[in-house]
């Protein structure tokens, strides 16, 4: 699973839905896997604006990478800085988590991946 | 438009629904003019997250993925999966990697695959295109939830035909009118459609789909659900059918 898809996921549990803790969920003990793909800089323009930037930092740091500026980019400094442009193509679409976990903040629930794939199928006596 | 099916071979079909009649009507309703100019149109400032619930073998949301500059009108679309079986959600990996490899000059991007139960996993008012190909066979019961997720076996170790047996039901199972797993979809669709999203959902005549249509115009006057796709007319009723659910924003 791609790294930006954790801007989309959270927490499958009804009563974490409210919380802010249960987004984004935080990923432990994640080993990551790199495709290399063409720099599209048209894709990351664009697909800029519907991230959120205060999660993705965060999921930027707690995986390693050097962090990300404190405001996001503009379209006019992604198109005149490539580095903070090829930063942020490897972070959010050559970067998978292939095994981990993802963690819930607010009731501490682990969503397991394996082989890329996190099941957030829950147990009984949590749905 | 007829555009090449993504290559399927892979999908150990004995545990994984295999593409079918339903799925096809989902391709060919993509592909239709109209829906390819809903789809630009709607989509044409911001890029689309495109989620497939129930994926299966893949073949939907492959395809999808796989002609987003032709469906689309651009490749800048997200495309991602949601499956309950783990051998469906590596199908889908595979379905959708192979479709992008073979078309190069169209595919937009798959994210990846999840396990989960409907779109509880994703957050709300994210989703802008949403496919449901849901369990629509009416039965007297519903298969109970996975809960766990069940490595490959290896090559000496035979799943036993209980285990697929219950998988493929979970793939056609819809309880009462077929529709105990719509129903609870289609319930959460204004909390988990972005305000431009829209929601492709196939049902069966069982289904009672005229009924279920007027139920969501009821959501406010906003609200759209129409048939955009069909196959199978017998006796003058669609077999099969294809809504398509949104919010027209000028009576929002």
């Amino acid at each position: 699973m791609k790294i930006l898809s954790l801007n989309f996921l959270t927490c499958a549990v009804k009563a974490c839905k409210t919380s802010p803790n249960s987004y984004p969920l935080h990923p432990k003990d994640a080993e990551l896997v790199q495709d290399e793909l063409g720099l599209k800089p048209e894709m990351i323009i664009s697909v800029l604006p519907r991230i959120d930037w205060e999660a993705l930092k965060s999921t930027c740091s707690e995986l390693g990478f050097p962090a990300l500026p404190e405001a996001a980019p503009t379209k006019e400094e992604l198109e005149n800085d490539e580095k903070i442009l090829k930063d942020l193509h490897h972070l959010l679409l050559e970067t998978s988590i292939s095994e981990g976990k993802l963690v819930c903040g607010n009731c501490g629930h682990e969503y397991a991946i394996k082989e890329g794939i996190a099941n957030f199928l829950l147990p009984g006596h949590l749905v | 438009m007829d555009l090449p099916t993504p290559n399927t071979s892979h999908v150990p079909y004995e545990r994984v629904y295999e593409p079918a009649e339903d799925s096809f009507l989902l391709l060919d309703t993509f592909s239709l003019d109209t829906e390819r100019a809903f789809l630009r149109e709607r989509f044409s400032e911001n890029v689309p997250l495109v989620v497939e619930i129930g994926t299966g073998s893949g073949v939907v949301l492959g395809f999808v993925n796989a002609h987003a500059q032709t469906l689309f009108g651009t490749r800048r679309i997200l495309t991602a999966g949601v499956d309950m079986n783990a051998y469906a959600c590596r199908a889908t990996v595979e379905t959708a990697r192979r479709a992008e490899r073979d078309n190069p000059s169209t595919h937009g991007l798959y994210l990846g695959s999840s396990m989960g139960d409907l779109t509880t996993s994703i957050r709300d008012h994210e989703i802008d295109v949403l496919i449901f190909n849901p369990p629509y066979v009416p039965t007297s019961e519903m298969p109970l939830q996975p809960d766990e997720f069940k490595p490959e076996p290896a090559p000496s170790q035979q799943p036993s035909f209980d285990d697929d047996s219950y998988l493929l039901s979970l793939s056609y199972a819809g309880g009462k009118d077929g529709m105990e797993t719509t129903d609870r979809l289609i319930d959460s669709l204004s909390a988990i459609l972005s305000p431009q999203g829209c929601a492709y959902i196939l049902f069966c005549a069982q289904n009672r789909p005229e009924q279920v249509k007027q139920r969501i115009r009821g959501f406010g006057p906003a609200w759209r659900a129409e048939t955009v796709g069909s196959s199978g007319k017998t006796a003058g009723r669609e077999k099969l059918q294809v809504v398509r659910i949104w919010r027209e924003s000028d009576s929002a």
